[in-house]
């Protein structure tokens, strides 16, 4: 490929010395994108007119015949409870992760900002969830969470409660898998406020005391928060993408049983242990627009963010 | 909580509050890592003796590692980790960065419409791409290779993204005079573009891994034999096996599989967080 590239402009530079530079570099730009495009090819475009098309269709793997069947893919998925528990099931997982995420963070992000000293240990335990493998992390959550031999339990005997079966308890179970997904994502937060937090210009908190803000509340309601909000915008919506995505921890603590399908976990069964194809092929598009509906709004924050 | 009713200087208070608040959420932070590690090193018959702070009667650490390696191969599946992780990499610098040269600083027709191809397949996640990928992969007989766990993240419209950032930057002056001087366009753009922006690069490449050394979802679809499992899938393959019955071996592989991703963060502290944060789409 960059033999071709090296060896083409030089033959039309002895042709036509004049015109040739411009016509040389753009040359030299489509072999340096072409790597790229054939993949761009091969591993988006391809694949989103397939998944569309199959959308359309009752396709099974290894199936004989094939038909099209129109939207009826769309309208059983929406007549399907387990498919409408999955949904729900991730609506009320985000709706939980968003705030707690996001709060717990806020929160952690102006203590950890003061302090000077201990700041990096902070990071650090913070942001440990983070980098450890989640497969292996959620499978110790399990152990915790065990109702007779895990330490949750324990304690919460030794305060007088009763025994909770948080992973297998219909009621918990959303609830818990949220927790670990808070327990998770909080130190990613962290770290992208405390970024926020120190372009915030040290003049304003200066103002602020002198106009009469000087109480750590006052200070955060008249300076962090109002500068913060672009932050804390970009924040949630990352949050809720990454929190819309949850699988690990359901693929191990919990198989999607209990009623605890969620969306990605049932797309999972349908397309890879059912083989149901063309019905896989409708929820990923239904799993899809939501995460365009969530990321398009990020990508043009992080647009601005990085020109900016 | 009242600054009269406390016998402490209110200004104590404000000292020590967040204190107070922060190591509770560290302990919260930190206990699945520390019953990780206890539970590593207790024996089996002691695992059923529930205390929150227990000490060990028994050092079984040695017992423990064993059982789990010996359950399941821990080091292929980590080897499988790295031959996933650096492949992928390779490939994805290899092809992101000529492209992003190309955008940033090799002007051509059609160039815009690349960028907004770049920026759309942003917003696509994996888990869109697996069913088509998968059929092809099934209709190629590429299922279970190291080939079929690399082949979706061979490209990185994110590197492109970033690095066409990284290199507009780059001075067109010092590329024009490399270009009077004789030097081609590739020979400028990896020895004269990238070099400036390694830092960049440093913060993709820890990105990446840490992206795909975690990634379950994907080796859960193209991998049914263990002995090709990256971490997460074979950790998966482990609880299986074990189906709760040596929670200490579990831990302790566990704990094996979690090391390398945490003993890299600690050791380079700065980077890791700079690399998974600043490049913030996940």
């Amino acid at each position: 490929m960059s033999a071709a590239a090296d060896t083409l402009p030089t033959e039309i530079r002895q042709a036509e010395p004049l015109l040739s530079r411009t016509r040389r570099r753009q040359l030299k730009g489509f072999a340096f994108v072409s790597p790229a495009t054939l993949l761009l090819l091969l591993i988006y475009i391809v694949p989103l007119i397939t998944l569309v098309a199959l959308s359309l269709t009752d396709y099974r793997l290894g199936a004989m015949a094939t038909q099209f069947i129109g939207l009826d893919n769309f309208t059983n998925a929406f007549s399907d409870p387990v498919f409408r528990r999955a949904f729900t099931n991730t609506l009320l997982y985000v709706a939980i992760v968003i705030p707690f995420g996001v709060g717990i963070a806020l929160l952690v992000a102006t203590l950890i900002h003061s302090r000077i000293r201990t700041r990096s240990f902070y990071e650090v335990v913070y942001f440990l969830p983070v980098t450890s493998t989640l497969v292996a992390m959620a499978t110790v959550w399990q152990f915790i969470l065990h109702p007779r031999l895990g330490p949750v339990n324990a304690a919460l005997k030794s305060l007088g409660f009763g025994e909770f079966a948080f992973l297998s308890d219909p009621v918990l179970i959303i609830p818990t898998l949220a927790v670990i997904g808070v327990w998770q994502i909080v130190g990613f937060n962290t770290i992208l406020f405390l970024a926020g937090l120190s372009a915030i210009p040290r003049d304003l908190y200066d103002a602020a005391h002198v106009d009469g803000a000087t109480r750590p509340l006052d200070r955060f309601l008249t300076v962090t928060w109002p500068m913060l909000g672009p932050t804390v915008m970009f924040v949630a919506v990352t949050t809720s993408i990454t929190a819309f995505k949850v699988f690990e921890t359901v693929a191990v603590l919990t198989r999607g049983r209990y009623g605890s399908e969620v969306l990605l976990y049932s797309l999972y069964l349908e397309g890879f242990e059912y083989f149901q194809m063309g019905y896989a092929a409708a929820l990923t598009l239904i799993f899809l627009a939501f995460v365009l509906f969530l990321s398009i709004g990020q990508a043009l924050h992080l647009d601005r963010r990085v020109h900016y | 909580m009242s600054d009269k009713t406390g016998f402490l200087a209110p200004s104590t208070y404000s000292r020590l509050l967040p204190h107070a608040v922060l190591m509770t959420g560290a302990l919260f932070m930190l206990l699945p890592f520390y019953w990780m590690l206890l539970t590593s090193i207790r024996a089996p018959a002691e695992i059923f003796n529930v205390s929150l702070w227990p000490i060990p009667q028994s050092f079984h650490a040695l017992e423990n590692y064993a059982a789990a390696t010996q359950t399941v191969p821990l080091f292929r599946f980590m080897l499988n980790g790295v031959i996933v992780c650096l492949g992928i990499l390779v490939v994805q610098l290899l092809v992101a960065i000529p492209a992003a040269y190309a955008l940033a600083k090799l002007p051509f027709p059609g160039a815009k419409l690349f960028f907004s191809l770049v920026i759309g397949a942003l917003c696509v996640p994996m888990q869109v791409l697996a069913l088509p990928l998968f059929i092809g992969l099934a209709w190629a007989d590429l299922l279970n290779t190291y080939f079929a766990l690399m082949a979706p993240f061979l490209l990185s419209v994110f590197a492109i993204f970033l690095f066409r950032q990284t290199f507009k930057s780059y001075p067109d002056e010092i590329i024009q005079a490399a270009r009077l001087d004789g030097m081609s366009e590739m020979a400028i753009c990896w020895r004269l573009v990238v070099p400036s922006a390694l830092p960049a690069i440093a913060a993709f490449a820890v990105f990446s891994i840490v992206a795909h050394w975690n990634d379950l979802y994907w080796p859960m679809i193209v991998i049914s034999d263990m002995r090709l499992a990256p971490p997460p899938l074979g950790m998966l393959f482990f609880a299986d096996a074990e189906s709760g019955t040596n929670y200490g071996a579990l831990m302790a592989g566990a704990a094996v599989l979690t090391s390398p991703l945490v003993i890299c963060f600690l050791l380079a502290r700065r980077q890791f967080i700079e690399g998974i944060t600043m490049t913030g789409v996940k």
